[in-house]
């Protein structure tokens, strides 16, 4: 791991700096930190930060840059007419990828020097084998452009490492003699070491911004990587999901879209009106100790992970409306095949959702002033009569920004749906079918080998840009109406 | 009407519609209201004064029993309406409030219609057989609240919409659409500009006509104003409950006195 | 300004009495009751819910902390492992598994004459009963005790997960009816062995400590190298987003002016937060790992996805507790001539500092039970066989991580699986209400009413 070396390395470098720039700054000032700018302290960090955070800024976007760099200047290397019939440069070049990785590891093997393994040539040489004596299987023999493109790729890589160690180490050296020089006792080491502190705070402040551009571009880049591949009025307008590897897939949204809404739709059934009463009754009518007692236990539920709702729907729910609804079961009637349907998972969510829904109405409900309350009250009004009829109305469009979240929490749950919901696309009414949701295909579709250029894979990233946006607009909408609602008492 | 009408008014005897004796209460360990004997007459404005915190609101509260919603409130000794004791276990608040209505400091209307917030307290009582009836009492309580000349044109505009006058307004019609006997006034003008406070205030006295007023008021003034009868509050304790006008000329209790010219609150 | 007119005496409408209610009153009245009652039900449902998961995961859970085990006296006959007699250990090795099956049968020979117990199963039989994990534990024993081969050694070998099955109740001679791994016979046969005490249902630290084992031998399948997993991914969690997290807020609550740029980071941050999580599963394995050629599977990869995860969460706390220090605390810092930054890192900080832990901790938690990303960057689908040896390899190389291995195993299709899964989300919840208890225990050891 020559890059965790390296950081080491900058590492000691950085605190060498301290130390000495720290006693440079003493003795400018014959020993009397009094008569220094600043507190010796921060002439060490201005010494220490000056050589570690350019260089580790060159290092994270060298490593960025790099695969884009050696990606571009090796496709070169592969003529587009060598490219087979049905497959795509994409295609091979992840070839090149998996030779050069095998290339590093039958060297690390020790079955080739450094050198043999560069001047490697695939008609002298049985690669394939080769690679599989380290564990490194090839579909298919290894073709001489390809091999040539895999060990361009190795020593540009190697070069690209050598240089980029090279840079940034002689980054952090100039860093640290420029610093070190201008250590003298009249230098402003606090000035300049706190807003090089600032740059770094609104550094990580910016990485939430880095976070939603990542999602956004790496998901449209894959996206129209599958537009290409894939017509996108079957995507958004088809009917079918029905995706096939031995390609011509039928890949609709639809189908997985409706049981999408569906379950959700089964899921708020359950959350909302369990979660909205106990909301009420914990501020509108449980004194203080049930409300102590009572509001932490139903938050539980918020708290325990998905996978365990998930397990619970694959293992018991699911099984217990088998035993009523399906063969051979209580109501002796055949509705239900197996364990999983919309209503096992729809009803699971739903048991998540119950302190979602809760806590989020009882803050609002909480919102509504207590001269609402009074004045109703004043006139005569039962509590339910004030609740139904003063509180909830001023509540409304809360409540409603809080079903939205949960909506959209339904909508983006993955691990309850691909244990409970089954596998199979399709629209129909039946709560007690098994239907299959965005979410869990994306899982499908992305588990297991993932071949980067057929339209069955990439679909994945459609299907998740689709996702995010969905939910992104429920959010957006939802906090809209909630700061509305909070604006109009406050 | 000036301090020289105050001092011309008639002293009449009046029935008396509401009897408080011997009230006690406590906030949790705190003794908030301390022995006060009060008698509210019919068809008269009673004034609560006193300075901030001396429990002149909290004893407001008992006498429709609001203060049943405050958990660590308990009220002790013998409150009675027209003879029957109000915190008596076969008694309902609710059908309490319906005969001593309430209104606010702060103007509370419901987020609905002028209409609906008015419609509201006799829809709950069931006092409207059909929509005509409705109309007719929404009417006359607007027409009392003083509000129906500059409302009736919007009765369907939400009620918050209202400048902060008609909306306190609005919450006495909605008050008195409920055809209370006893109307509670819980500084209803505090959050009021002078325009807005003196049609508020004008409005009690007409409402004297038909209604026994409680008002609690910071401002004396204001006590001088509208009430018949006032009651000086003094950090629980009642000091002097008597005819307005002997209470703001003639006090017997050295505190009164000091409250008056300004010497406490 | 009052219209006289309207003005006439109100009529006595509310009837006589206070002290008797109308019927319109006890209609109300109902109502509320009735509406009341919806809320108890509502609390009552959600409650309820949340007991029979509880009950559901111990019941069904607990059975994973025990197994059973078969002791059996082996001796470990020369003429079968070392032919030569020279304990070349070279030779030793070249004895398979399937070499080491006979002595198995013939001790549970010796067991059977020696307890008196009645059989009409073959030896063969007899040891089909025991794991297919037996052999090779065996050999093991031998490879490492080449010392001991000529004598007999007393053996605690696991039973297959039929038996283990049988005797906590899974198991029924009905269920296995069609079952062709294990035989009537074989159960009653295990019935004898347990009345002899050979054979024992006994705590099973192997399940907390192991690793996971083929589908085959979910007997021997254990969460102990996914913990690790966890782990890992929880330090690099740690080590990212907490200094990450807490930079972001301090500039965001204590230097950001006000303008459109913190404004759209602001905005991020709260969206990111309700981002779902299979998301992030996206971006780590478009940009960690088809584009960063970061290893598939690497607690390191999962780590990076959950910081990124976290992050949203941790920034949100944190900001709350920085606000939550009053601002005379800067001023005074301010006011004796300290700079800025000197009295957000010197005073508001160390005040924040309990807030901010408690949040990270809830934060870690959170990460902890997440799963939906890590099946994106491939932590599941192998075996995850043996801990890591170096720091390195616990971050680069493949490993599984809790939550990831109880969906493994509760995919597969053998139902001594869910044992495990449900045992293993024991293990998870443990260390999920301990986390938020420490949160808790934080907050209201150190938090500060100003």
């Amino acid at each position: 791991m020559p890059t965790l070396w390296l950081v080491c390395l900058l590492l000691v470098l950085a605190a060498a700096g301290f130390v000495m720039g720290r006693a440079r700054a003493l003795s400018s000032a014959g020993g009397d930190a009094r008569t220094l700018h600043s507190l010796p302290n921060y002439y060490g960090l201005n010494v220490a930060l000056t050589s570690l955070v350019p260089a580790l800024a060159v290092l994270a976007i060298w490593l960025l840059a790099q695969p884009i760099i050696v990606e571009s200047r090796v496709s070169k290397l592969i003529p587009a007419e060598t490219v087979p019939e049905g497959s795509t440069i994409g295609l091979v070049m992840s070839d090149v990828r998996r030779v050069a990785a095998g290339l590093d590891l039958v060297v690390d093997a020790g079955l080739l020097t450094v050198p043999e393994a560069s001047g490697l040539r695939a008609e002298e040489r049985d690669v394939r084998a080769l690679l599989g004596e380290v564990g490194v299987a090839l579909g298919a023999d290894v073709r001489p452009e390809v091999l040539a493109a895999a060990q361009r790729s190795r020593m540009l890589n190697h070069t690209g490492g050598l240089l980029m160690t090279g840079l940034v180490t002689g980054l952090a050296l100039a860093g640290l003699g420029w610093a070190y020089v201008r250590t003298n006792k009249d230098f402003r080491a606090r000035n300049v070491v706190e807003r090089g502190v600032l740059v770094l705070l609104i550094v990580a402040a910016s990485l939430a911004i880095l976070t939603t551009v990542g999602i956004v571009l790496s998901m449209l880049f894959e996206t129209s990587n599958f537009f290409r591949l894939h017509d996108w009025k079957d995507f958004f307008f088809g009917s079918t999901w029905a995706p096939n590897f031995r390609g011509d897939s039928e890949l609709s949204i639809l189908p997985l879209l409706w049981g999408t809404l569906y379950i959700s739709f089964i899921a708020l059934l359950v959350s909302v009106p369990i979660g909205l009463f106990a909301a009420i009754y914990l501020s509108e009518y449980a004194g203080k100790a049930t409300r102590a007692l009572a509001k932490p236990l139903l938050e539980i539920l918020a708290g325990i992970p998905t996978i365990v709702y998930g397990l619970f729907a694959l293992l018991t729910v699911g099984p217990t409306l088998a035993k009523v609804f399906g063969k051979g079961g209580l109501l002796g009637v055949e509705w239900m095949a197996g364990a999983t349907s919309v209503l096992t998972a729809g009803v699971v969510m739903g048991i998540m959702l119950i302190p979602f829904v809760s806590s989020l109405s009882d803050d609002i409900i909480n919102a509504v002033p207590q001269s609402m309350r009074d004045g109703s009250l004043g006139l005569g009004a039962t509590r339910s009569e004030t609740v139904r009829q003063v509180v909830l109305p001023a509540a409304l469009p809360g409540i409603v920004g809080a079903i939205l979240l949960a909506a959209s929490r339904a909508i983006g749950e993955t691990m309850i749906v691909v244990m409970g919901a089954g596998a199979i696309a399709k629209f129909s009414l039946n709560p007690l079918d098994t239907m299959t949701t965005i979410t869990t295909r994306i899982v499908s579709q992305l588990t297991g080998d993932t071949d980067f250029a057929s339209p069955e894979t990439l679909v994945a990233f459609a299907l998740g840009l689709t996702l995010f946006v969905l939910t992104l607009g429920l959010n957006v909408l939802a906090l809209y109406i909630v700061r509305k609602y909070r604006e109009q008492y406050e | 009407m000036n301090d020289m009408s105050r001092l011309e008014r008639v002293v009449e005897t009046k029935n008396i519609k509401m009897e408080c004796r011997d009230c006690q209460v406590y906030y949790g360990e705190t003794h908030a209201i301390k022995d006060v004997n009060v008698d509210i007459e019919e068809k008269t404005v009673t004034a609560f004064i006193g300075p901030s915190g001396c429990g002149k609101s909290t004893f407001l509260r008992c006498l429709n029993r609001m203060n049943d919603t405050i958990a660590t409130a308990r009220v002790e000794g013998s409150f009675r309406l027209d003879g029957e004791d109000i915190y008596d276990r076969r008694v309902d608040p609710v059908q309490l409030r319906a005969k001593v209505g309430m209104v606010f400091q702060k103007p509370n209307p419901f987020p609905k219609s002028i209409y609906d917030n008015v419609a509201y307290g006799p829809r709950i009582h069931g006092l409207a057989r059909n929509k005509a009836e409705m109309d007719e009492i929404v009417e006359k309580a607007l027409r009392r609240g003083a509000l129906w000349n500059e409302v009736k044109d919007r009765l369907d505009a939400p009620g918050t919409g209202l400048s902060g006058g008609q909306q306190q307004r609005l919450c006495i019609a909605r008050a008195i659409a409920t055809e209370p006997e006893v109307l509670l006034m819980d500084e209803p003008c505090s959050a009021l500009d002078p325009i807005a406070t003196a049609q508020v205030e004008e409005l009690i006295d007409e409402l004297r006509q038909n209604y026994s007023v409680v008002i609690v008021t910071h401002s004396m003034q204001q006590a001088a104003r509208v009430s018949q009868k006032t009651a000086f509050f003094h950090l629980g304790n009642l000091v002097e409950f008597g005819e307005t006008g002997q209470i703001f000329t003639n006090p017997v209790d050295p505190r009164t006195e000091s409250y008056i010219t300004g010497r406490i609150g | 300004m009052t219209d006289l007119s309207a003005n006439a005496a109100p009529a006595k409408r509310h009837g006589a009495s206070l002290l008797e209610q109308n019927a319109r009153t006890r209609r109300r009245n109902r109502a509320e009751a009735r509406f009341r009652g919806y809320g108890i039900a509502a609390i009552a449902v959600g409650l309820a819910m949340l007991l029979v998961l509880v009950f559901n995961i111990v019941s069904k859970g607990v059975g994973a902390y025990s197994q059973t085990f078969v002791t059996l006296e082996v001796e470990l006959q020369e003429s079968k492992l070392d032919k030569k007699g020279n304990r070349d250990i070279e030779e030793i090795k070249k004895v398979s598994t399937f070499g080491y099956a006979p002595l198995i049968n013939s001790a549970f020979a010796a067991a059977v004459k020696e307890g008196g117990l009645e059989t009409k199963l073959k030896a063969k039989d007899q040891a089909g009963i025991l794991s297919k994990s037996a052999p090779a534990q065996l050999r093991d024993y031998v490879i490492a005790n080449p010392d001991k081969i000529g004598e007999t050694v007393s053996f605690r070998f696991l039973a297959n997960s039929r038996v283990d099955g049988y005797l906590k109740g899974r198991v029924t001679r009905d269920s296995i009816a069609n079952d062709k791994s294990i035989s009537a016979e074989q159960l009653d046969f295990v019935d004898q062995l347990a009345a002899a005490g050979i054979l024992k249902k006994t705590f099973n630290p192997d399940f907390i400590l192991g690793s996971d084992a083929s589908d085959q031998r979910p007997e021997s399948a254990g969460i102990g190298v996914s913990m690790v997993g966890s782990l890992f991914m929880m330090l690099v969690v740690l080590a990212l987003s907490l200094p990450i997290g807490v930079a972001a807020s301090i500039y965001l609550e204590e230097f950001a002016p006000k303008n459109w740029f913190t404004d759209v980071i602001e905005v991020n941050i709260s969206n990111l937060a309700a981002v779902p999580s299979i998301v992030f599963g996206i971006l780590g394995l478009a940009v960690f790992i088809n584009y960063m050629h970061l290893p598939m599977s690497a607690p390191l990869v999962g780590g990076l996805v959950l910081t990124l995860m976290t992050l949203p969460t941790i920034i949100i706390s944190t900001r709350a507790s920085l606000k939550a220090v009053p601002p005379s605390i800067r001023d005074a810092a301010l006011g004796v001539g300290a700079s800025k930054m000197q009295a957000v890192f010197h005073h508001v900080l160390p005040l924040a500092a309990p807030g901010i832990l408690t949040g990270t901790i809830i934060g870690l938690a959170q990460a902890l039970g997440e799963t939906a990303p890590l099946l994106l960057i491939g932590m599941v689908g192998f075996i995850a066989s043996n801990p890591p040896d170096s720091i390195a390899a616990g971050l680069l190389s493949p490993n599984s991580a809790m939550p990831a291995q109880i969906y493994e195993w509760a995919k597969r299709a053998d139902p001594a699986f869910y044992e495990r899964a449900w045992g293993g989300i024991i293990i998870l919840l443990v260390f999920l209400v301990t986390m938020n208890t420490l949160a808790v225990i934080l907050r209201r050891r150190f938090e500060r009413r100003w």
